[in-house]
């Protein structure tokens, strides 16, 4: 490893650790103390660039610097102690990875002296995350620290971007050694391809020309490599279909006639059917995950041409064979595609594809996402389309947790801007609502926040309520409660027969005392004609959490729905007549 | 299809266990895997045989390069290579076997490298298909104790795999 440039000085490990952070100007670190760490906690005391955020749990700390990197496109930061700080991290850390979310999390460690010997909070921390980080780094000597978090920054948020450990004794803390913060790293084993063949992407745009059935299929990559503009230009330029994976969502305006929706498992109609039957596919910074194209033998069974464009080779021909790889960032390689469109659309033009939009609109008549409306019992799709009404001027930020729910918020709001629709989407995990919408409320304190969430999910870090108290975080929790692990019901539904193993949320709290017993505004609402007065009402309170608990339709169902082994044309539609 | 992967890595703690919890994390064969730091001791060359269509062979290539730790990989078994085992074999040498043994062990160029009255220690070096055929030319009751060290291998001619 290379490092050059910086001022030397002789300082302590932990002192190190705060400066480095400073470096990085890091704004927000959260975290929890503990033993290990109480020589940085120390350092954060004594000085006033980092603001350090104490959460509640460990996991939350993590979501919050999770939730500030997606909607910054910053490195998240987060703190925490051995031992038990680490492995209350590590759901954390895993639902960052499987997001490629950059992320830095430092960790503190037992003495050096004392590792491997079964010491006092000591997990073997690089053995027990290696497989859910990009990287991650045992600091061995005090004068290694500042190049081992250069060394962080520099991966998590480089390529594709990744959760990187710092693991850091508390030895090495107390020591004192020269300081110097590098100016840059370069590592041989660390090498970035961003430019894409240019070969292969004059191939892709004659290729992309010549369809009659197009298809633009386009992902979280966007979102990370900040391309969505870029994106949105191209899908102009050639005026195709475009559909967003749920972790692309925002990536291309929502509200735009060329876009088909999500597709995917809970897709629409359109999306899903336009992705089968297409000649032509561009995949851009989306990884063909089973949960997006169903059954692979399926989606394969029919003939197109694949185009992939992904930072990463792993994520070309894993699941899906295609026939011109691109590998690149999306920003170069759409920004050369656009003046290779420039260029070839001149000559022959592109072939027409008016027959292909009439079939999409037919696809579109279906109306996949209409559902059943009620005068006495809410229906959750309701709650999430008439908050989006109300806000669809405003510049919100929406995070979910994992469930019907968070199906629900992706269908049924619009997003138009990238890095505003924040949720876990690899690893699904329940409890990320509350701390995500931390995080995003963090980084933008003026913004309206809101954490579309279940009543089951909210309560797997629902002790954030008090972190939210601390710091005055005016978050709208909007809790779609239908008394059910919802979504697990729906599958028991479809594929156990209807058994409701264990699925049913009893002893349910009272959201409203519980929220208020933290300081905060509650509110249950039960009539579908409250829904909305209630949601103008919590909007209005700007600088207080409001959580807001919608006592829902029991029965509802997540529709479309393409159930699991079968393949994209293959959706269940019908759930709105209940 | 049997694929021997050459790699050479940063000779640091860990980055053989991130190699090898690649492997079992993903549910790739590992046949074998020898490591040892290279004339530069800031790297160490790995070898690798393992087993699997090309598909297969390369999402392996490419997750391997992804870990941060790995500076090259290469595939020996696309190109002329050699490949070499060690292995050391403690046989049963008694009586008439005695002589028989040392025959068997001539053929095979392998080399007697520990006499006891009852015993042979022979070293044989070769590619894995030499070291297994050994073993079919031994009745198996004479063997008392083997150790092999997984396969090495190095291209032929101008095949150089360096930083
Ligand atoms: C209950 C539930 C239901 C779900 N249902 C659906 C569903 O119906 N539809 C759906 O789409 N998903 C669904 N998901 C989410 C799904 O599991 C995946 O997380 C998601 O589909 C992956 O999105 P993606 O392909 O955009 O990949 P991401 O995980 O966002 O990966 C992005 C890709 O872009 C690449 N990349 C990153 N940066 C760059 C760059 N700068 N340049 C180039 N490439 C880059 C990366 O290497 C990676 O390959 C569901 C999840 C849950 C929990
Ligand atoms: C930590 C974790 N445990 C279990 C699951 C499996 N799971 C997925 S959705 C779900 C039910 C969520 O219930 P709720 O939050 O009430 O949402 P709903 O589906 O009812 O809208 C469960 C248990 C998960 N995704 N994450
Ligand atoms: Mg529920």
């Amino acid at each position: 490893m290379e490092m050059t440039g910086g001022q030397v000085a002789e300082l302590s490990g932990a002192e190190i650790v705060s400066r480095c952070l400073a470096e990085e100007q890091v704004e927000f670190l959260f975290g929890y103390p503990g033993g290990a760490v109480l020589p940085i906690y120390d350092e954060l005391f004594k000085q006033d660039k980092v603001k350090h955020i104490l959460v509640r749990h460990e996991q939350a700390g993590v979501h919050a610097a999770d939730a500030y990197a997606r909607a910054t496109g910053k490195v998240g930061v987060a703190l925490v102690t051995s031992g038990p700080g680490v492995t209350n991290a590590i759901s954390g850390i895993a639902t960052a990875h499987l997001d490629s979310v950059p992320m830095v999390v430092l960790t503190g460690q037992v003495p050096t002296k004392a590792i491997g010997e079964d010491a006092f909070q000591e997990v073997d921390t690089v053995g027990i995350t290696r497989p859910c980080v990009k990287h991650n780094i045992l600091v061995k000597r005090a004068q290694d620290i500042a190049p081992a978090i250069k060394k962080a920054f520099h991966i998590a948020a480089t390529g594709r971007p990744g959760p990187v450990v710092v693991d850091i004794p508390k030895d090495i803390t107390l020591e004192t050694t020269n300081y110097f913060y590098p100016k840059s790293v370069a590592l041989r084993s660390y090498n970035l391809v961003t430019r894409g063949h240019s070969g292969q992407i004059r191939k892709a745009v004659e290729l992309l020309l010549s369809a009659k059935r197009p298809m633009i299929y386009s992902g979280g990559g966007i979102i990370m490599g900040n391309a969505s503009e870029l994106l949105t230009q191209f899908v102009h330029a050639l005026g195709y279909p475009c559909t967003n994976t749920l972790m692309g969502l925002g990536a291309f305006p929502a509200t735009d006639p060329l876009f088909l929706g999500m597709l995917g498992m809970h897709g629409t109609y359109e999306a899903n059917m336009a992705m089968q039957d297409c000649d032509v596919l561009l995949a851009i910074g989306a990884r063909f995950d089973d949960r997006v194209i169903g059954n692979p033998e399926h989606f394969m069974s029919v003939n197109r041409k694949i185009i992939h464009v992904d930072v990463d080779p792993s994520s070309i021909s894993k699941r899906v064979k295609v026939d011109i790889p691109i590998v690149g960032d999306v920003s170069e390689v759409l920004k050369s595609m656009l003046e290779h469109v420039a260029e070839l659309s001149k000559g022959s033009g592109k072939s027409d594809v008016d027959a292909w939009w009439k079939q999409i609109s037919v696809w579109r008549e279906k109306d996949c996402s209409k559902f059943g409306v009620s005068d006495t019992v809410i229906k959750p799709q309701s709650v999430v389309k008439t908050f989006y009404e109300l806000t669809k001027n405003e510049d919100v930020f929406v995070t979910s947790d994992v469930g019907q729910h968070q199906m629900w918020a992706a269908q049924y709001y619009k997003f138009d801007r990238p890095r505003r629709w924040i949720n876990s989407g690899g690893l699904g995990t329940m409890g990320v609502g509350l701390p995500y919408a931390m995080g995003c409320q963090f980084a933008y304190p003026d913004a309206l926040v809101a954490c579309i969430t279940g009543e089951a999910s909210i309560q797997m870090c629902i002790q954030e309520l008090s972190t939210a108290k601390q710091y005055n975080l005016p978050i709208k929790v909007i809790t779609l409660n239908n008394r059910y692990l919802g979504m697990v019901r729906q599958w028991q539904e479809f594929f156990h027969g209807n058994r409701h193993s264990e699925s049913y949320m009893d002893a349910l709290p009272d959201f409203v005392k519980l929220a208020e017993s933290y300081g905060h505004v509650g509110m249950r609402i039960e009539n579908p004609s409250d829904v909305e007065g209630a949601l103008k009402e919590a909007i209005a309170l700007k600088d207080r959490l409001v959580f807001m608990d919608f006592i829902t339709d029991q029965a509802e169902n997540v529709y479309p729905m393409i159930p699991g082994g079968k393949g994209l044309s293959e959706m269940i539609l019908d759930g709105s007549s209940d | 299809m049997r694929h021997i992967l050459s790699l050479l890595l940063e000779n640091e703690s860990g980055a053989l266990s991130r190699v090898a919890g690649l492997f079992s994390a993903r549910g790739y064969n590992i046949e074998s895997l020898t490591v040892a730091p290279t004339e530069d001791p800031s790297l160490s060359r790995m070898t690798i045989v393992t087993i699997g269509s090309d598909e297969v062979l390369e999402q392996i290539t490419k997750q391997l390069n992804k870990l941060v730790d790995v500076v090259k990989v290469i595939d020996l078994t696309e190109g002329s290579h050699i490949e070499r085992e060690l292995m050391l074999v403690k046989v049963r040498a008694v009586a008439k076997d005695r002589e028989e043994m040392k025959r068997i062990s001539d053929i095979f160029r392998g080399r007697i490298l520990d006499v006891t009255d009852k015993t042979y220690t022979i070293e044989l070096t070769g590619t894995g298909s030499k070291l297994d055929a050994f073993f079919d030319a031994l009745d198996r009751e004479a063997i008392l104790e083997t150790v092999r060290t997984g396969a090495s291998g190095i291209g032929r001619g101008d095949r150089i795999l360096k930083v």
